[in-house]
């Protein structure tokens, strides 16, 4: 199972810069390692990563294979108003897993 | 008639190599230190941090297994055991524990595979599984801030034996855990901080290996790096390692799980 730990102020004041704090459980498999049989371990990555602030990129993050395991993505927006920050992260599989928060904007 | 002179002078090489190193004498407690203090601050941040310490999924993934009904049995961790904030509060400062139906002390990891296997009645899980490494982050975490409480009532004969593989030579560099971890720490070696060797985050979450693993495991690392062949996972020369890593580390507050370099 994936799992997505996201770390995003509840509240804050208008124009304030917030911290938001992601990490998402992935093997971020290279496709450059062998099996004990000498079997190329196929690329299995996280690529692209995205957040939106009610609708609008704030923040966008392209991920190569030389990034370790259970990526840690750390960034700041600034606060503007209240509503929902909707984080993406897109892999190589086409898969893209989606944690929404909510931020109340004082 | 060359040979028996070269001879000589091994022999008096060796008797002076053995004669200039003193040993240390075990470090006092108040000079113990984790090794979270050698670390950077970002490493240190991660650890502190629920929600940036990697180690998170695996206790989030344990604390569901501890609610899943399993084996046979058909029965969960939390039937027997309840709410594990409660019931499991500071077991992991105590481990190894004598176990009486052995005869021996056995670690947390045992622990919780005989549980599995006898009250369960599902098969144990394998050393340094998922599952076995989540159920032990999620116990562990129960005691984290918990000072590290071995009893070694009845286990005398184990923690000596523990001591001993601590400090007697091994592999073909001929190094003992002690050489670095009770007489070199705070050097450093190839780039590292040598550190005391207190075992009070694990299972830790290693960079190095992006994931989570076992005092076991680490100690195998150890040994390969001693060049030295590495006991079997669950053998009892583990188990008597652990328990005189532990008891060397009494008092000192438990971190699991840890993040380390």
């Amino acid at each position: 199972m994936t799992r997505a730990l996201v770390n995003i102020p509840k509240q804050a004041k208008r124009g304030e810069t917030i911290e938001i704090k992601t990490l998402l459980s992935h093997p971020m498999e290279t496709g450059y390692r062998r099996d004990t049989m000498g079997r190329a371990v196929p690329r299995d990555i996280i690529n692209r990563f995205v957040c939106s602030y009610n609708g609008v990129e704030v923040f966008r993050a392209d991920l190569f294979p030389a990034i370790a395991a259970n990526p840690f993505i750390t960034f700041y927006t600034v606060a503007t108003e209240s509503g929902e920050l909707k984080l993406s992260w897109t892999g190589d599989d086409g898969e893209t897993r989606t944690e929404t928060a909510t931020i109340t904007v004082a | 008639m060359r040979t028996p002179g070269l001879l000589s002078l091994i022999i008096l090489a060796e008797v002076a190599g053995a004669v200039v190193p003193a040993r240390a004498a075990e470090i006092p407690q108040s000079d113990r230190r984790s090794g979270y203090d050698s670390m950077s601050p970002e490493t240190r941040a991660m650890q502190d941090d629920d929600s940036a310490n990697p180690a998170t999924f695996w206790v989030l993934d344990g604390e569901a297994l501890w609610n899943q009904k399993a084996g046979e049995a058909n029965r969960a961790c939390a039937d027997c055991h309840g709410d594990a904030r409660d019931s499991m509060k500071g077991v992991a400062a105590r481990y190894p524990a004598f176990y009486a139906a052995r005869s021996r002390p056995i670690d947390l990891e045992q622990r919780i595979n005989i549980c599995r296997s006898e009250k369960q009645k599902a098969p144990a899980f394998a050393p340094e599984s998922k599952e076995l490494l989540a159920l032990t982050a999620f116990v562990g975490r129960q005691s984290r801030g918990m000072p590290i409480a071995i009893s070694i009532d009845r286990m005398v004969e184990f923690l000596d034996a523990g001591r001993s593989l601590f400090q007697r030579r091994q592999g073909q560099l001929n190094l003992s855990c002690s050489q670095c971890h009770d007489d070199n720490w705070g050097k450093i070696l190839a780039g590292n901080t040598i550190p005391q060797a207190h075992p009070t985050g694990y299972p830790i979450y290693r960079l190095e290996w992006q994931g989570l693993g076992s005092l076991q495991r680490r100690l195998r690392n150890c040994m390969i790096g001693m060049r030295a062949d590495p006991y079997e996972f669950g053998s009892p020369e583990h188990v008597a390692l652990e328990l005189y890593l532990m008891w060397r580390a009494r008092g000192m507050k438990m971190e699991t799980p840890g993040v380390r370099p």
